[in-house]
């Protein structure tokens, strides 16, 4: 049996996948942030 | 039941050198979208208005929703952790999406039963599966630091409903001009309710789609790279030992574990579903409130962050002092907080935010952590499985918090008349809950020996039942 063939995770793929989801989480933060402010005003 | 074979587990197992960093934002691609449920009383009002109904009605469309996941996590767990993430992320986004497509159908066609059926019962099987699709593989993959990559993930169910509440007014707004999100009588039109379902179910398929195609499973006996198992610090409730689903439920400690969930989200939801009239009532002043509406709304928002962050925050934590203590602090800290909230909350706002935020930081904390501490009693073996049936406790909370709250309320008065010593009854049963929650976790104990599998058992999850 052959060995496992070694891989290399692109790290442009990495900064996609946490870009996609960190964009959408940042608005919500900024969102809720901004709705929250408004007990303190 | 088998999978078509782009879904199988065997056709996602790592290769040596992969980077483990990509299955975090995987895991978060499908609790961001399937936390919108936790959104839900963004567009309540409109529907109520649309089917002219009342708010008990189509309140139950979430209650459906959240006994699905349930039932669906404890289902369909040992087939997660069978077929592994991919084959899950898959199926809960079918069914996710299906469920928003059939609830958007159910609001143009104004038939409520299809919004049950659509939203309610085939989007919470797509939550309950989509919920523990992550947790087993995270846990492998990052076996150094469960509490972080559980904490994570869960996390962004939390995340979810922040996301989806702006983005849903926004939405409305443009679907129908006449709504505007800022008044706060203004109530969106049927129509802009079911173009925003349409919408979000075709959103929610894409990032979902795209954390099943990412995500990976460790291969056998992989490790990261520096990491000895054998350096961790001992601890009298981490296992080395594999316990399969079946023969944990016949445990103590599951139902134990069982008994600790519960009493912590049914504590945590008795303020979540009461936040912003409990906010204005403990400072109501004749026939108004020194709170006022927008401001009310604020503190929702802020319980909404406080609720995600000690999902994080916390569960990290539980990596350093374990899982043990951090469930004494949410329990035994939180019924201090809880007598507080009910002696000394109504004296000064800030005082009351504090002490509200901490609380459900923890009822965050405790949804995060409890997959790690699965782990320790039970192992990786079949985690998932496990984790699915636990959260039957979920199921039970949310039928048991919000009954008890209002059930209390209302023998104390009619809402919008309530003062803070009303709701001292309901606050002190939620310190009675989270004092047998305390006891329930302090008598967790490792796991008996014979319930453990043959110590030829891998960390690869096997169907249950089958030759071992």
């Amino acid at each position: 049996m052959s060995e496992p063939q070694q891989t290399h995770t692109p790290v442009g793929l990495i900064a996609l996948a946490w870009t996609l989801v960190g964009v959408p989480l940042a608005y919500g933060l900024y969102q809720t942030i901004k709705t929250a402010s408004s007990l303190f005003g | 039941m088998a999978v078509p074979s782009f879904l199988a587990r065997e056709r996602i197992i790592a290769r040596p050198g992969f980077n483990r960093w990509l299955i975090p934002p995987a895991a978060l691609a499908v609790h961001l979208c399937i936390g919108q449920a936790y959104a839900t009383s963004v567009y309540k009002a409109a529907l109520v208005s649309h089917f002219e109904s009342s708010l008990t009605a189509i309140g139950i469309i979430f209650s459906i929703a959240i006994v699905m996941l349930g039932l669906a996590a404890a289902l369909f767990g040992t087939w997660v952790d069978r077929n592994g993430p991919r084959a899950a992320m898959f199926t809960s986004a079918c069914f996710w999406v299906t469920g928003f497509l059939v609830g958007s159908l159910g609001i143009a066609t104004d038939q409520l039963w299809l919004l049950y059926v659509g939203y309610g019962v085939i989007g919470g099987i797509g939550l309950g599966i989509g919920y523990i699709s992550p947790v087993s593989t995270l846990i492998k993959w990052f076996p150094d630091r469960p509490g972080l990559a559980t904490g994570m993930a869960i996390m962004g169910f939390g995340g979810g409903a922040l996301i989806a509440s702006p983005l849903s007014r926004q939405l409305m707004s443009f679907y129908d001009p006449a709504y505007d999100p800022k008044v706060p009588t203004s109530i969106a039109s049927g129509h802009a309710v079911s173009m925003l379902f349409l919408t979000l179910g075709l959103v929610y398929l894409v990032f979902m789609m795209f954390g099943a195609f990412i995500v990976r499973v460790p291969a056998d006996g992989w490790k990261p790279a520096g990491w000895d198992p054998s350096m961790v610090k001992h601890r009298e409730l981490v296992t080395t030992a594999s316990v399969s689903a079946g023969n944990a439920i016949r445990t103590p400690q599951f139902w134990l574990l069982w008994v600790v969930l519960f009493c912590n989200v049914t504590a945590g939801i008795g303020i979540l579903e009461q936040a912003s009239p409990m906010i204005q009532d403990f400072f109501r002043q004749g026939d108004g409130s020194l709170v006022a509406g927008a401001a009310a709304t604020g503190f929702v928002g802020l319980l909404s962050l406080f609720n995600m962050g000690g999902r994080f925050a916390w569960s990290t934590t539980s990596d350093f002092i374990g899982r043990k203590p951090i469930y004494m602090v949410y329990l035994g800290v939180g019924m201090i907080l809880y007598v507080l909230l009910a002696t000394v909350g109504s004296s000064a706002t800030w005082l009351f935010v504090i002490l509200a935020a901490l609380i459900i930081s923890f009822y965050g904390g405790g949804f995060a952590t409890v997959p790690a501490y699965l782990r320790d009693l039970f192992g990786t073996y079949q985690v998932g499985a496990i984790h699915g049936r636990l959260l039957t406790a979920w199921s039970a909370a949310g039928v048991a918090g919000p009954l008890i709250v209002n059930g209390v309320l209302d023998t104390q008065g009619t809402p919008g008349e309530l003062v803070a010593g009303n709701y001292r009854p309901a606050l002190f049963i939620m310190v009675g809950l989270l004092a047998v929650g305390f006891v329930a976790n302090l008598l967790i104990k490792p796991v008996a020996s014979r319930w453990h599998e043959p110590s030829t058992a891998s960390s690869t999850a096997v169907p249950e039942g089958a030759s071992r």
